[in-house]
């Protein structure tokens, strides 16, 4: 019963993880209908830049903000110029751009740094069963998630955003600048990941690191309906917890299929994902 | 040739055409060469699976390595615990096993499109491997199973070495199988999966079996996909995971993206372009005497800036730019062709 209260706990706190970049994939895919398969490289490039920044300054909330500002300018930039001109393409074509500039990144990152392991600090102590650590990991998602409730429910920006994503031809002639709205969305999301990325990060940092958490994400985002940045977090803890109970039981290694597993079940019963709403036409 | 010959006949004289070429080359150069041509053989058979699915059916699968991976474990685990199996059986056993394993993924993943169905595939080329890991007892663990090919029959010791049975034989599975997807897709299986990938509501109601041609396209492309990695596990000898790792299908589909879609002749290009990306970045490292970092993430980083580019301002890739040259050139002469 310990063993399974402890990895109860562990996997809420991996999970507020894939939470938050499932949380991501959701926004992106919501206001601009692009699944990014390059969002863990987004938040890869964003951790090795808090590496760097903490090495120089000392300080590792410095490398924290740099990598949240460094995911905002990748998602923002990644719209503009590879999206935005595939917006008329057909539904293969974002899906391939992303993929390549997954590869670009990754290889990338990998000829800067090395492909070998780096050792990536802690700010909070890790040890024992729910962490400092893990509480931070789960609040700062849970905060996430409530903050963007309210940005998209209750302000006007969010009202925006909303149209632009739904609307965008009807948002244009009103006066909103679609664009801009459109870039706004891919940046705060690809913060989200970025956030993602430096709660997943420690200990050990390399180039192949997020490509599970990826997985996770994506199992979470499309379980809880990829329209629902609700089921996506609900999504993102379910799988965490999931996934622990695989590890502690089964083996580590089986994580990702058990994962396909999960989703394969959850898209037999409601091919829309568990929060979905029925549609009327399916797009 | 007349066009009333039989498809499989004529593909099939293509194919023998193509070994005889390969037979020439062989014989012509080195072994460095030879092995390099058995690589492109094999990618080639794993890209022309992968142009069935993509290209010809419009379904996205990330998880092509997956089913590599298949056929390359299905053949060192046969060659390690039965030698006295013949090669071809082997192969044959593999391939079952690829369109087995093509069944399965294919029937659960039929409902799905689009992203959805990327994301899954993609869950299958990560979780797939890692099973080599969690049994490493049966599977070998991450230093994978190795064991000694067959090499050429001493009948033969004189005529070819064993670097050039083994493109030979590498060749004869990957034509086989090439004739195999060439006549699938160019008869009904073919237009059904193209009527689907352009409207499957209209297919649908033309009475198209829309679940039963996408899991056939599934269970052929994954065939293909196996026994392409059965061919690599006996070129090299050795069937470990970290060769069919995540980038190995992302960087197969960026090539089948960059080669062409929609033509066999694509993943032609894409398995010249996978076999001598990789070979040029290492000899451009060594001539600018780059350092391992930046030799070993060239050939990614290459691949990933060809999908970019391929996407934004060549969207019909290198057989599409070549078809509309030979348009170009033969138009003049026939004026009278409605085109």
């Amino acid at each position: 019963m310990q063993h399974f209260a402890d990895l109860t706990l562990n996997g809420l706190a991996s999970g507020a993880v894939y939470a938050a970049l499932a949380l991501s994939l959701v926004l992106i895919y919501q206001a601009t209908r692009v699944l990014n398969f390059a969002q863990p490289a987004f938040a890869l490039v964003s951790a090795y830049l808090a590496y760097a920044v903490t090495a120089a300054t000392g300080s590792y909330w410095a490398g924290f903000a740099a990598a949240l500002a460094a995911g905002g300018l990748l998602g923002a930039g990644t719209e503009r110029l590879l999206i935005r001109p595939l917006r008329n393409a057909s539904p293969l074509s974002p899906i391939i751009a992303t993929l390549g500039l997954l590869m670009v990144l990754q290889g990338a990152v990998g000829m800067v740094w090395g492909n070998e392991p780096l050792s990536f600090a802690y700010p909070l102590d890790y040890r024992g069963r729910f962490s400092p650590a893990d509480a931070f990991a789960l609040a700062s998602v849970l905060l996430v998630a409530l903050a963007l409730f309210a940005l998209y429910r209750f302000t006007p920006a969010g009202l925006r955003m909303r149209a632009a994503a739904i609307r965008p031809e009807a948002a244009r002639l009103s006066g909103v600048r679609v664009g801009a709205v459109l870039a706004g969305a891919w940046a705060l999301a690809s913060a989200i990941g970025a956030l993602a990325g430096m709660l997943a990060a420690p200990p050990f940092l390399t180039p192949n690191a997020f490509d599970a958490v990826f997985v996770f994400a994506i199992a979470a985002a499309v379980a809880g309906g990829l329209e629902n940045p609700f089921g996506a977090v609900a999504g993102g803890l379910a799988v965490g917890v999931l996934l622990s109970y695989v590890t502690g039981y089964v083996g580590p290694e089986l994580t990702a299929l058990a994962a396909l597993v999960v989703l394969l079940t959850v898209l037999a019963l409601k091919p829309d994902g568990l929060f979905s709403r029925a549609a009327a036409r399916k797009v | 040739m007349a066009p009333s010959t039989h498809p499989l006949l004529r593909h099939g004289l293509w194919a023998l055409a193509a070994l005889a070429a390969v037979a020439l080359l062989t014989a012509a150069t080195g072994p460095v060469t030879d092995l390099r041509v058995a690589d492109v053989g094999l990618h080639l058979l794993a890209v022309a699976g992968l142009q069935l699915l993509v290209g010809t059916s419009g379904q996205v699968s990330l998880g092509h390595g997956a089913f590599m991976f298949v056929g390359a474990y299905t053949m060192a685990l046969l060659v390690v615990n039965l030698p006295a199996v013949p090669l071809a059986a082997g192969m044959a056993a593999a391939c079952a096993a690829g369109c087995l394993a093509g069944l399965a993924v294919g029937a659960a993943t039929a409902r799905l499109h689009g992203p959805y169905l990327a994301g899954a595939t993609l869950m299958l080329a990560v979780g797939l491997p890692a099973v080599a890991l969690r049994f490493p007892d049966l599977l070998g663990g991450a230093n994978g199973l190795a064991f000694t090919a067959i090499g050429a029959p001493p009948a033969l010791s004189g005529l070819v070495d064993d670097t050039q049975w083994r493109a030979l034989v590498v060749w004869t599975a990957a034509l086989l199988g090439l004739v195999v997807l060439a006549t699938a897709t160019r008869g009904r299986l073919g237009r059904h999966l193209r009527a689907l990938r352009d409207d499957p509501t209209a297919a649908a109601l033309s009475g198209i079996p829309v679940g039963r041609a996408r899991v056939t396209a599934f269970v052929i492309s994954a065939g293909a996909g196996s026994l392409a990695g059965a061919c690599q596990a006996y070129v090299l000898g050795t069937a470990t995971p970290s060769t069919y790792a995540l980038t190995l299908s992302l960087v197969l589909l960026a090539a089948l993206v960059l080669g062409g879609l929609g033509s066999l002749w694509g993943a032609f290009w894409a398995a010249l372009a996978i076999v001598y990306v990789e070979v040029a970045g290492t000899e451009l490292a060594h001539a600018l005497h780059l350092d391992t970092d930046v030799r070993n993430n060239l050939p990614v980083v290459f691949f990933g800036a060809v999908l970019i580019t391929v996407v934004l301002a060549w969207p019909r890739g290198v057989h599409g730019a070549l078809a509309a040259l030979g348009r170009r050139f033969r138009t003049p002469l026939q004026t009278g062709e409605a085109r």
